[in-house]
């Protein structure tokens, strides 16, 4: 293993969901630690808990116990509006979905977390052309979302994921619903942000291909974590 | 901007259901304004009453008439500035559906308390000249399409026979809150009649019209009235303009309140209407609210997106609906003129139609924003797809 910071550093960590009068245990003493501009998968089988995971560490969804510290700082203590301020500064959001606004453009979709920032026009502009350019979108930040192809929409929610620079970037099934080709191009473009950025990405896949594309991949099964660093990392 | 933006294409995304739920608030603004101004009109009388003239009529009745002897002595109790009189005819033009008021009145004096009326001086003066001349207000005279000149036949109700006057004058009013559809003749034209048929009713007047010098006083002269004939053969009852009218309303309150409940009622109804787009907005879009509570927006954005949206939807209603109340209060003025001569949207008509419209759109984003914004993330994450 390499000697990098940590920027995710989770312990004892427990989680588990009410359904009707019983307690279904979702998360079972998760300690986990992530370094910075580390690549990593999260898989396992279904409702083994790894969106659950992906949640917690994002910052949408409280545990049971335990700490999350990211960047140093425990999530776990903060309240809501302080979570709804740190996600807007510190995370980046891929969905497998996509999740744009279909009624903003490309353009304002990416441009849409950064009127938290305080930001002016002038630089909300010159950063979302930025990410929009990274992603090789220019000529489409125009369009709506229903004018792109799944893989252009999926490079659009990234541009919007890493526009406000976050220090981890969170992607759930990033390549779900996505062609082969499509796939590749994304998982691509998440290498980039890793090797080129530093950026530190967490996904969560089904797929063993995008998986290997990650440095370390960790496997929950029934809420038990077990992490294999990948050999060339 | 965004947000702006946000909101406004938002509202128009389910492009039917937002155009079904506009044309409904903008129906329910046009039947509630129009309803508002039924009950001014209702009380429009009331509200071009002055305050320094009072009716004196007889304490039994308004249909038992006075002896015009009362008017003397009128005349010298202290305060009263001048007296004149009147007497309801309720004759019919043509046919009953042509109804219109018209009543005897001791002309020079009589008009002369009532500034508010403007007839040009040389109808006045013809009017005066001609003891069966008659004066008609200008939307009465437009309706039967009458000129200077024209004789007008009107079947007697209360005083039988066919009784012919000659139009001398056309008045209109000071403002839009003045009757101009009122038609008026001489009493002496009246008395003689009655008097050459032998009929009752002669040397009587239905009412009297009064003058004070001040309306701080109209108590106290109302009072010195009433006490004058006390225990006289036809005792009176003295009020101010504005009682006398009000007691004409007070026989129909409930259909004022009627009224008034339907009108309040069509909001309620419209209410539910937009809470319910608004909600099925809410539901197809939790997944998008989610997606910006997880890009950081705070429950302050989402209620503006869901309160605004709801605005935009109800306002824009509201505003047809106030637009579309002129032309329809015209036609419905034009049509009714014999029951609501003065039919004006009133400003606080309008004000009410905002207050309404924007009533209607907060209380419908109520439910929908706090579901909105309680809504966990991941639960709200987990209907995408």
């Amino acid at each position: 293993m390499s000697s990098r910071p940590l920027i995710v550093r989770i312990r004892n960590l427990f989680k588990s969901y009410r359904r009707g009068s019983q307690m279904l245990p979702v998360l079972n003493d998760i300690s986990l630690d992530i370094e910075e501009a580390e690549f990593m998968a999260l898989m396992g089988p279904s409702g083994s808990g790894k969106t659950t995971l992906l949640n917690l560490i994002a910052g949408i969804d409280r545990a049971d116990s335990g700490t999350i510290t990211v960047g140093g700082l425990d999530i776990t203590t903060l309240s809501e509006t302080e979570l709804a301020g740190w996600r807007a500064n510190h995370v980046g959001f891929i969905f497998q979905f996509y999740n744009l606004i279909p009624v903003l453009t490309a353009f304002e979709n990416v441009e849409l977390p950064l009127l938290l920032s305080g930001l002016s026009k002038k630089e909300r502009i010159s950063h979302v052309e930025t990410a929009l350019r990274m992603v090789n979108l220019s000529d489409r930040m125009d369009h709506y979302p229903g004018q792109l192809s799944g893989g252009q929409q999926q490079r659009v929610a990234i541009a919007r994921a890493v526009v406000t620079d976050p220090t981890i970037l969170v992607a759930d099934e990033p390549t779900g619903d996505l062609d082969r080709v499509s796939a590749e191009d994304i998982l691509e473009l998440m290498e980039r942000l890793v090797h080129e950025l530093g950026k530190t990405v967490i996904m969560v896949t089904h797929d063993p291909r995008a998986a290997n594309k990650a440095h370390v991949i960790s496997h929950l099964d029934k809420g038990v974590l077990n992490a294999r660093p990948q050999a060339d990392f | 901007m965004h947000v702006l933006k946000l909101i406004f294409k938002n509202a128009f995304r389910h492009k039917l259901r937002t155009f079904l739920t506009v044309l409904g608030v903008t129906i329910a603004i046009l039947a509630f304004g129009l309803l508002r101004t039924v009950i001014s009109a209702w009380y429009a009388g009331v509200e071009a009453s002055s305050a320094s003239r009072l009716v004196t009529r007889n304490a039994v009745s308004l249909i038992f008439p006075l002896p015009l002897s009362y008017r003397e002595k009128i005349r010298q109790i202290e305060g009263v500035k001048g007296v004149s009189y009147g007497t309801w005819f309720g004759g019919i033009y043509i046919d009953e559906k042509n109804f219109f008021a018209n009543y005897a009145m001791e002309p020079k004096t009589y008009l002369e308390m009532y500034p508010e009326i403007i007839i040009p001086p040389d109808h006045m003066a013809a009017f005066l000249r001609d003891r069966k001349g008659a004066v008609a207000g200008r939307k009465l005279v437009e309706r039967f399409g009458w000129k200077i000149g024209d004789i007008i036949t009107l079947k007697g109700t209360i005083f039988p026979g066919n009784w012919d006057f000659v139009l001398r004058g056309i008045y209109r009013g000071r403002d839009n809150t003045v009757d101009e559809t009122a038609f008026f003749f001489q009493w002496d034209y009246l008395n003689e009649t009655l008097k050459k048929a032998g009929r009752s009713w002669t040397g009587q007047v239905g009412w009297y019209l009064i003058v004070i010098r001040d309306p701080g006083i109209a108590a106290d002269v109302s009072l010195r009235i009433d006490k004058t004939f006390k225990n006289s053969l036809a005792e009176t009852l003295t009020e101010t303009e504005k009682a006398f009218q009000l007691s004409f309303i007070a026989m129909s309150e409930a259909i004022v309140i009627a009224i008034q409940l339907v009108s309040f009622v069509i909001i309620f109804i419209i209410m539910a209407v937009v809470a319910n787009t608004m909600a099925m907005t809410a539901r197809e879009r939790i997944g998008e609210y989610a997606v910006f509570k997880t890009l950081g927006f705070g429950g302050l954005h989402i209620s503006g997106l869901i309160f605004g949206e709801s605005m935009v939807i109800t306002m824009t209603g509201g505003v047809l609906g106030i637009l579309l109340t002129f032309p329809a209060a015209k036609i419905f003025s034009e049509t009714l003129s014999a029951y609501f001569p003065v039919f004006n949207v009133a400003t606080e008509t309008i004000y009410m139609d905002i207050a309404a419209s924007f009533l209607v759109a907060s209380i419908a984003g109520i439910f929908p924003a706090w579901r909105a914004v309680n809504i966990r993330i991941a639960d709200g994450l987990r209907r995408i797809g």
